[in-house]
C-alpha cells in the first residue's frame, strides 16, 4: 500500500482518479475535482434550463401565423404587449396576489418558526412538529388545492356551519371561485416555503443572546423585534423569494380557485400557448422573467443569501 | 432550566394547532368524502358509505387513462429520484470548496429552481419543436422536472453537509484510505440519511409535478396532468377518490424514507453505545 500524498487530501470526496504525478504538479487539484463534481449538474441544467430559456428569448422575436412560428427578428410581440391595456391589469392582479400572500405567509411562517425554535424544548418534539408541517408539502398540490372546494362551496362546510349557527341566513357566495379562495389556496400551499428558511435562520441564533437581552431588561416583544427579527433576516429573504416567485409564476391555482374569473400574467400566457401563439407567449415570459429577476436582485441586495445557504 | 412556561407558549401552541388544522383539515375531509355513497355529491352530508367512487376510478374509461398515467408517473418519479440523488449529491460535495465559477454555478441552479415552471416547460417544448422532436414524458418531461429537483436536491445537500464533520474524512486519509475508499467507506455512509432525504424529495416533487410537465409530457399524460384534466370536467367524488389514492402513495413513500432514516440513526446510536461499552471493558 502506498502512502498517500498529502495534497491528495484536497481531492476530498472525489471519485475522480488523478494519477499521483499529476496531483503533485497540478496547481489546484481541489478546484479541478470540484469542477468535475459540479459538471453533471451544469450539463443537465444547461440542456434543460439554460438553452430552453435562450430559445424562449429567440422565439420572442419570431413572427407567427395561425399554425406555425416563423423565424424572424421583429419587436412586434413586445410592442403589442406594451400597447395592450390588459398587460398592466394582469401584472397588477399578479402583484396584488403576491403582496397579500407574502404578508400572510410571512406572519404565519415567522410565528410558526418562532414557536418551533424557541418554545418547543425537546429536540424530538421539534423534529416531529417540523415534519408535521413538511409532510403535506410532499403530497399533491392539485389535491390540496381542490380539497378546499367542499369547504368553501356554496353548500360547503363553512356555509353549512355558519347557517346552522345562525350567523348568516343565506350562504356566502364570495368563499369559492373568488380571489379569496385563490389566496386561501396559495397560503395553504406555500406557507411552508416561508417556515423552513426562517426556521433554519432562527435555529442558528445563540439562545444566550436572548437571555442576555432579557437580563438587561428587554421585554418579550423587544427581544423579538431587536434580536430575533434582524437575525432571521436571511431566512425571511429566502422565504420571500420562494413565495413571491411561486405566486407570480402560478397559473393553475388562480384558474381553478377563481373559477376562471381572475387571471394572472402566467395564466394569460398559458392561454396564448393553448392557442399556439408561441411568440407573444415567449415575449410575455421574457418580460415576466425580467421583472421577477429585478425583484429577486432587490432582495439579494438587502440580504446576502448565499452566506446563509453555503456557509 | 425554566420551570414554568410563559403564557405566550400556550398562545403559540394554540396558534400552531390551528395552523395544523388548516393544513390537514381540508385534506382529511376529501378523504372522508371519497367514501361517499353512490348518490352522494361533492360535499357533505355523506349519502351512505361506499367504495363506489374508487371502483369508478378503475372501471370507468370516461375519466381517462388513470392507470396508465399512474404507471408513467411512478416510473418517471423513480428515474428523477435516481438522477437527482447521483447528480446533486456529487455537486453538493463539489460545492464544499470555493472554486472559480462557484458563485455563477450556484446562482444558475437557484435561477432554475425559482423560474416559473410553465416558462421552463415552454422553453423545452419550443426547443424540441425547433429541433423537430416530439415531446414525451421520459425525455422532455424528465428534463423539465430535473430543472426543479436538482437545485432542490442541491439545497438539501447544503443543509446536510453544513452539519457534516470533515475530520472523519481527514482521519480516513491519515489512515491510508484512497480517495475512492474514503468516499465509499466514510463520506457516503455518513451522508446516507441526507441522501435518502434527497431521494424522497426527488420522488415526490416529480410525482406531484404539474407546471413544468404540462407542456412537455407530450401525448401521454402523467398522473397530475390527468388529475388536472379531471378538475375541469369531472364533478363527482371520483376526483376525491383519485386524490385519496395518490396521497396514499405519497404517504407510503414518505413513511419508507423516514422509517429507513430512523432505522439508520438508531443502529448508529446502538453501534456507538456498544463501542463505548467495549472500550470501557
Amino acid at each position: 500500500m502506498t502512502v498517500i500524498d498529502p495534497t491528495a487530501g484536497d481531492l476530498a470526496a472525489s471519485s475522480v482518479s488523478v494519477p499521483d504525478a499529476e496531483v503533485e504538479h497540478a496547481v489546484d487539484t481541489g478546484e479541478v475535482a470540484s469542477w468535475l463534481q459540479v459538471t453533471p449538474l451544469m450539463i443537465l441544467l444547461t440542456l434543460f434550463f439554460g438553452l430552453p430559456m435562450l430559445v424562449v428569448l429567440a422565439v420572442s422575436f419570431f413572427d407567427f401565423d395561425r399554425t406555425d412560428i416563423i423565424p424572424a427578428f421583429i419587436f412586434d410581440n413586445y410592442i403589442d404587449l406594451f400597447r395592450s391595456e390588459v398587460t398592466l391589469r394582469l401584472y397588477l392582479s399578479s402583484l396584488k396576489f403576491a403582496a397579500i400572500v407574502w404578508a400572510v405567509t410571512l406572519i404565519l411562517g415567522f410565528n410558526i418558526a418562532y414557536f418551533l425554535v424557541f418554545h418547543v424544548r425537546s429536540l424530538l418534539w421539534q423534529i416531529g412538529l417540523f415534519l408535521v408541517c413538511t409532510v403535506p408539502f410532499l403530497t399533491s398540490n392539485i389535491i390540496r388545492m381542490i380539497s378546499w372546494i367542499p369547504f368553501l362551496g356554496r353548500n360547503g362546510i363553512f356555509n353549512q356551519a355558519l347557517e346552522r349557527a345562525g350567523v348568516i341566513s343565506h350562504p356566502l357566495e364570495f368563499l369559492l371561485f373568488s380571489d379569496f379562495a385563490v389566496v386561501v389556496a396559495y397560503v395553504h400551499l406555500f406557507t411552508l416555503f416561508m417556515v423552513v428558511p426562517i426556521f433554519n435562520s432562527m435555529a442558528r441564533i445563540d439562545k444566550s443572546l436572548l437571555e442576555a437581552a432579557r437580563d438587561a431588561g428587554a421585554g418579550r416583544f423587544r427581544v423579538v423585534a431587536e434580536i430575533v427579527l434582524p437575525l432571521s433576516k436571511t431566512g425571511i429573504a429566502l422565504g420571500t423569494i420562494f413565495v413571491v416567485t411561486l405566486v407570480m409564476g402560478d397559473s393553475f391555482v388562480v384558474r381553478t380557485m377563481s373559477g376562471g374569473q381572475s387571471a394572472s400574467v402566467v395564466s394569460a400566457l398559458q392561454n396564448e400557448v393553448a392557442a399556439l401563439q408561441y411568440p407573444p407567449a415567449a415575449a410575455s415570459a421574457i418580460i415576466m422573467v425580467i421583472i421577477v429577476t429585478l425583484m429577486v436582485a432587490g432582495i439579494l441586495r438587502l440580504v446576502d443569501v448565499r452566506k446563509e445557504l453555503a456557509g | 432550566m425554566e420551570d414554568k412556561r410563559p403564557w405566550t407558549f400556550y398562545a403559540f401552541a394554540a396558534f400552531f394547532t390551528l395552523f395544523v388544522l388548516f393544513l390537514y383539515g381540508p385534506m382529511i375531509v376529501i378523504y372522508i368524502l371519497s367514501f361517499q355513497g353512490p348518490n352522494g355529491g361533492m360535499t357533505f352530508p355523506l349519502n351512505g358509505v361506499s367504495l363506489h367512487w374508487f371502483e369508478a376510478l378503475i372501471s370507468q374509461t370516461r375519466v381517462g387513462d388513470i392507470a396508465g398515467a399512474f404507471h408513467r408517473s411512478i416510473g418517471l418519479a423513480v428515474l428523477v429520484a435516481l438522477i437527482t440523488v447521483s447528480v446533486s449529491v456529487l455537486a453538493g460535495l463539489g460545492f464544499r470548496r470555493r472554486f472559480r465559477g462557484s458563485a455563477f454555478a450556484f446562482y444558475f441552479a437557484i435561477a432554475s429552481l425559482i423560474m416559473p415552471g410553465l416558462f421552463v416547460g415552454l422553453g423545452i417544448a419550443l426547443t424540441f419543436r425547433l429541433l423537430g422532436l416530439e415531446t414525451n414524458w421520459y425525455l422532455s418531461g424528465l428534463g423539465a422536472q430535473l430543472t426543479w429537483t436538482l437545485p432542490f436536491g442541491l439545497l438539501i445537500m447544503f443543509a446536510v453537509l453544513g452539519r457534516f464533520n470533515r475530520s472523519y474524512e481527514e482521519a480516513a486519509t491519515d489512515l491510508g484510505a484512497t480517495s475512492w475508499q474514503r468516499v465509499k467507506e466514510v463520506t457516503l455512509p455518513m451522508l446516507l440519511p441526507g441522501i435518502i432525504g434527497v431521494a424522497l424529495f426527488g420522488f415526490t416533487l416529480s410525482y406531484d409535478e404539474l407546471a413544468r410537465t404540462a407542456l412537455t409530457a407530450g401525448s401521454e399524460n402523467t398522473l397530475p396532468l390527468e388529475i388536472w384534466a379531471m378538475t375541469t370536467n369531472v364533478t363527482s367524488p371520483t376526483l376525491y377518490a383519485v386524490g385519496a389514492v395518490t396521497t396514499i402513495v405519497s404517504f407510503l413513500v414518505i413513511s419508507i424514507a423516514l422509517g429507513s432514516i430512523a432505522f439508520i440513526q438508531r443502529r448508529r446510536a446502538l453501534g456507538i453505545r456498544q463501542e463505548s461499552l467495549a472500550a470501557t471493558e
